[in-house]
């Protein structure tokens, strides 16, 4: 293993004095604290760390920072990690990825030979035909070809990711010396600041500057570091921008989890991110050996790696000039150095596995093991674009700039324009200032919006002009191609030559020319390859490069982990008062909707029966409970019922149905009138919130003339059905002052009285489950009380608890309908089978034209009692009821059960009109696809329809 | 996330809120024709540019209100009619 590690550099970010061990494809190699993966492996000689996506030819270091496309590799379970940015860790385990069987010997190699049958296009060419091999063949192929890790979803080891809320005045993306200063005066002018930058520190090109910017950055890290009011975010990724300038941001190795997806409101966004060097296009740029400027300079000044031994730059810049300067420093003979700003030029590199050898411009063939490159800048605008803007290219400074930005969007740093440090820093700072002051009157304008605050005194003016001295443009040879055919994009294999043939098919417009080739949808994004790709495809037709357009940067900026943006849920989960009682009395649990409820106690069908043959108890708090007071309640019910209200009369209760105004079911219930003008409505529990949304819309928008006080109770009163034929017996020992007789409390009726010593219980007399019972809705502190005394003085009656499989039980062998189980979305009121409820004849109420129009129709489903002919057969719920003999669908079973108490399969079913009258027989498919007979019943009901259980 | 201001409760994340959609008006259900009736439950004008718009205050303070926003840019501004 040869060592290119230099001596100690000025400015290098490694602790000598550690020594991390890790493995790389198995081998086992070291570095320091501060290396990156990349780092530590190129210090210890290693050259190849990936293979090309299609060509599967040898790649090495291109840009050695988070967005080099060769760098990508796996680590332990993690797939994708960049080793250009990823700080190394004791003990990780690193290794290639997309390789097969190794990175030394990939089979996948071959698909060079085959080159020129893979060119632009070739995915949609080749797998289009035929159609069944896609399945079957190219799929599974493609498969292993395609490029990326591994995940390896069952280990378990990728931790709690989380999610934050963060509202700063000023947030700025990219922290260089621009967005620093930015940050710093900004902060400075009483803003709060969130400064955010995607490598592990701060500083931007100054931390792989000379003696003079290091000294800067000293200066910059000392005072944003003490400067109140600036949150620092390394290693961190403003992924996007969004309307009302609300900014995506990844956390990186939080403490608490391994990404964290924070949500930024924010006044001002900065957008600082510098600028990204773009790579050369000329034949042989994916040979290992071939680097940028800024990798060079990197590896020798932050990680004291030795890039190569004989080089040869290509320099348009004094990025590439420095580079030279760096080379020399770090021993590395620099054998030409090509000036692109004096028309020299590289037309080649050549070599196997690594450059051997360099073809120049004037025919000269240099021996050299690295090619640097420096022939300029991408402006990384993908928030600019998020944000509305269009960049314009610029062909004297040969790169793209900001066009026009909303106020709340500024731009500072390279991406604005050159400078000298100075100038940069001198511009965040006016940045950052400007930024503050609007992000603040923004905050002044919004704190005053709130009329339950104070208004704060500002004197800061309504609209503050932007009086910067823009940073100027440096001229700079637009170098993208040489004279021969490269790779523009290094991610997804995509060379110049398929480019023009793209163009040549027709695919001439930048979008078009992206999603036919895939040029920069890697990875990247097009960080690297966008520019290229639009400087070959103006060369290509001719154009000048302003006429191209750039393809439009969405969000992501940069690829983030599913884990990051699913995060921690915080769904609240609803429990009534009784929950814990259940829990700890054998309950399964069921999760309907928010709520957690008893499913069963261990036998459904035996809490059933004890139902229809003594009394059961059952907890249905979930139930929505509205109470409404106020004169014009009654108007309120007869506008959202499709029944009559008017006439209710104190101490009794009702059924009632909804509809919208599209004439669809939405949501029943009963509704009880406690006093003059204060009623208890009851909604289905999963139409709980959405009843009290429509019940405030009206009253709010369309009657704000009717006095109605809305108030949800839902979880206030705890709600307890006491059903069986000795439910009255029962509570006859619990209930004080309220005459429980047939005579004196008939069926649909509501008492208030005193339950088992607690005040204020509402009690009325329903019937879900088709027994005599009673509904209790007890104040919620109390009705553990209530529960465990109902179970304590009915133990000689055979009191027990039932849950909600018992319940669906019992009202379907009743044959009660569930809203949105037994109807869709298309059910009209009379396929629920409530025509004789529907009052037409209302001047007004919800969806009236539409209750009309359906009623004079005989086409509509209509909803049946059905029980199959073989009673031990019980169909799943959503079988098909189709023609015999074919395959014509003429309805479905919503509900089925097997009946304890007739020993039988029971069904209710949405069927086509001409199969509903009683004794119609039916054809159900069943899931296995089986077919079975089975007969429409005259009622609903399979137990007792005259409804004399419930009566008594 | 856009963010929509309440009248009582200030600007808020439209998460926080529901969008009850364009501001129709309701014929008289009792002598609306199906036509009329069906043309407020479902078109909608829809313009790339200002509408009034109904949001519902679901988490604060359960208040209707409208606003106009321009569906082109987001821009938000008072209604007459909140």
């Amino acid at each position: 293993m040869s060592s290119n590690r230099l001596p100690i550099r000025g400015g290098e970010l490694l602790d000598r004095s550690t020594n991390l061990s890790f493995t790389w494809n198995g081998r086992a190699y070291s570095g320091h604290e501060g290396d990156t993966i990349a780092s530590a492996l190129a210090a210890a000689g290693v050259e190849i760390f990936s293979r090309g996506m299609k060509y599967h030819r040898r790649r090495g270091i291109l840009t050695a920072n988070h967005w080099d496309p060769n760098l990508s590799v796996q680590v332990g379970d993690e797939p994708n990690v960049r080793a250009g940015s990823r700080r190394l860790v004791d003990g990780m385990q690193v290794s290639a990825q997309n390789v097969w069987p190794s990175l030394r010997w990939d089979l996948g190699a071959v698909n060079r030979l085959v080159g020129r049958y893979l060119s632009a296009g070739f995915y949609y060419k080749t797998f289009m035909r035929p159609q069944f091999l896609w399945h079957n063949l190219y799929q599974r192929v493609l498969r292993k070809f395609a490029p990326g890790g591994r995940v390896h979803w069952k280990t378990g080891t990728h931790g709690e990711y989380d999610k934050r809320y963060a509202h700063p005045d000023v947030l700025v993306a990219g922290g260089g010396p621009a967005g620093m200063a930015a940050a710093l005066s900004a902060a400075e002018a009483g803003a709060s600041v969130m400064l955010v930058e995607q490598e592990p520190e701060l500083g931007g090109h100054l931390r792989w500057g000379g003696p003079d910017d290091l000294a800067v950055l000293a200066d910059l890290n000392r005072a944003v570091h003490s400067t109140p009011g600036i949150e620092v975010l390394c290693d961190s990724i403003v992924t996007g921008r969004y309307d009302h300038n609300w900014v995506a941001v990844v956390q990186r190795n939080h403490e608490i989890a391994p990404e964290r997806l924070i949500k930024a409101r924010v006044g001002s966004l900065i957008v600082a991110p510098g600028l990204v060097e773009r790579p050369y296009v000329f034949a042989g740029n994916d040979l290992p050996g071939v680097m940028l400027a800024g990798a060079v300079r990197r590896l020798i000044n932050l990680w004291a790696v030795k890039p190569g031994n004989r080089a040869v730059v290509l320099s348009a810049n004094s990025e590439g000039d420095a580079a030279v300067a760096d080379l020399e420093s770090a021993g590395v003979e620099v054998v030409a150095v090509l000036d692109a700003r004096a028309g020299e030029d590289v037309v080649g590199a050549r070599g196997r596995g690594r450059v051997t050898s360099v073809q120049t411009g004037d025919g000269r063939t240099l021996k050299a093991d690295l090619l640097v490159t420096a022939t300029g800048w991408t402006a990384p605008t993908s928030l600019l674009n998020m944000a509305g803007d269009r960049p314009v290219y610029d062909r004297i400074a040969a790169r793209y700039f900001p066009q026009s930005l909303p106020d709340n969007v500024l731009v500072t740093g390279g991406i604005a324009g050159d400078g000298s440090t100075t100038e940069l820093t001198a511009h965040g700072r006016e940045t950052g200032s400007l930024a503050a002051q609007r992000a603040l009157r923004l905050r002044h304008d919004r704190l005053t919006q709130t009329p339950r605050s104070a208004t704060p005194d500002s004197a800061l003016p309504a609209a503050i002009a932007d009086n910067r001295i823009p940073l100027r443009r440096s001229p700079h040879p637009e170098c993208y191609r040489s004279t021969t055919h490269g790779l523009v994009d290094y991610s997804e294999d995509v060379s110049s030559k398929d480019l023009i043939q793209a163009t040549g098919e027709g695919f001439d417009s930048i979008e078009l020319m992206k999603r036919y080739t895939t040029v920069t949808m890697g990875p990247g994004q097009g960080k690297l390859e966008t520019v290229n790709a639009a400087a070959v495809l103006a060369e290509a037709r001719a154009v000048e490069m302003a006429d191209i357009g750039t393809t439009v940067w969405r969000p992501p900026f940069s690829p983030v982990s599913l884990g990051a943006l699913a995060g921690r849920i915080f769904e609240p989960v609803r429990r009534s008062a009784l929950q814990n009682w259940h829990e700890t009395n054998g309950a399964t649990n069921l999760l309907a909707g928010q709520w957690v409820r008893p499913d069963h106690y261990g036998d459904p069908m035996t809490e059933a029966s004890n139902v229809r043959e003594n009394v059961g108890i059952i907890d249905v708090t979930p139930l929505g409970k509205l109470d409404l007071r106020g004169p014009d309640v009654a108007n309120l019910l007869d506008l959202v019922y499709v029944n009559r209200w008017q006439k209710l009369e104190v101490g009794r209760v009702r059924y009632g149905a909804m509809v919208a105004e599209d004439g669809v079911v939405s949501d029943d219930g009963v509704t009880g009138r406690l006093a003059d003008s204060h009623y208890l409505m009851t909604t289905t529990s999963s139409g709980a919130a959405a009843v009290w949304e429509m019940l405030e819309d009206w009253l709010q928008t369309y009657r704000p003339d009717w006095e109605v006080h809305v108030t949800p109770v839902t979880g206030g009163l705890t709600s307890i059905n006491v059903a069986g034929p000795r439910s009255r017996e029962l509570l006859e020992r619990l209930v004080e002052n309220v005459d429980l007789s047939a005579g004196a409390f008939p069926y649909f009726s509501v008492r208030t009285g005193t339950v088992s010593g607690v005040q204020d219980c509402i009690i009325w007399r329903i019937g879900f489950t088709g027994e005599l019972s009673y509904e209790l809705h007890v104040p919620s502190g109390h009705a553990l009380h209530v529960w465990e005394s109902l179970l304590s003085n009915g133990s000689d009656l055979g009191v027990a608890p039932f849950g909600i499989e018992a319940q669906r039980i019992l009202r379907l062998e009743k044959g009660h309908y569930i809203v949105g189980q037994d109807t869709d979305g298309l059910s009209k009121a009379s396929t629920a089978g409530l025509g004789g409820l529907v009052k037409l004849d209302k001047a007004d109420t919800i969806g009236l034209p539409e209750l009309r129009a359906a009623f004079e129709r005989t086409d509509l489903p209509v909803l049946v009692g059905l029980q199959p002919d073989d009673p031990m057969i019980v169909p799943d719920e959503a079988c098909q009821i189709v023609e015999a003999g074919s395959n014509e669908i003429l309805g479905r079973v919503t509900s089925s059960r097997m009946s304890p108490t007739l020993g039988r399969s029971v069904c209710l079913a949405q069927v086509d009109p001409s199969l509903a009258s009683a004794g119609t027989a039916v054809t159900v498919q069943l899931v296995d696809g089986r077919r079975i007979t089975a007969t429409v019943q005259e009622h609903h009901a399979h137990v007792d329809p005259e409804g004399a259980r419930q009566r008594v | 996330m856009i963010v929509v201001p309440c009248p009582n409760c200030g600007p808020r994340n439209s998460s926080d809120l529901r969008n009850a959609g364009e501001l129709v008006s309701r014929p008289d259900p009792d002598t609306a024709s199906l036509t009329e009736w069906r043309s407020y439950l479902y078109l909608r004008e829809n313009p790339a540019g200002w509408v009034t718009e109904t949001w519902y205050c679901r988490t604060g303070c359960r208040r209707y209100f409208t606003i106009e926003r321009n569906t082109a840019t987001n821009e938000i501004r008072d209604s007459e009619n909140s």
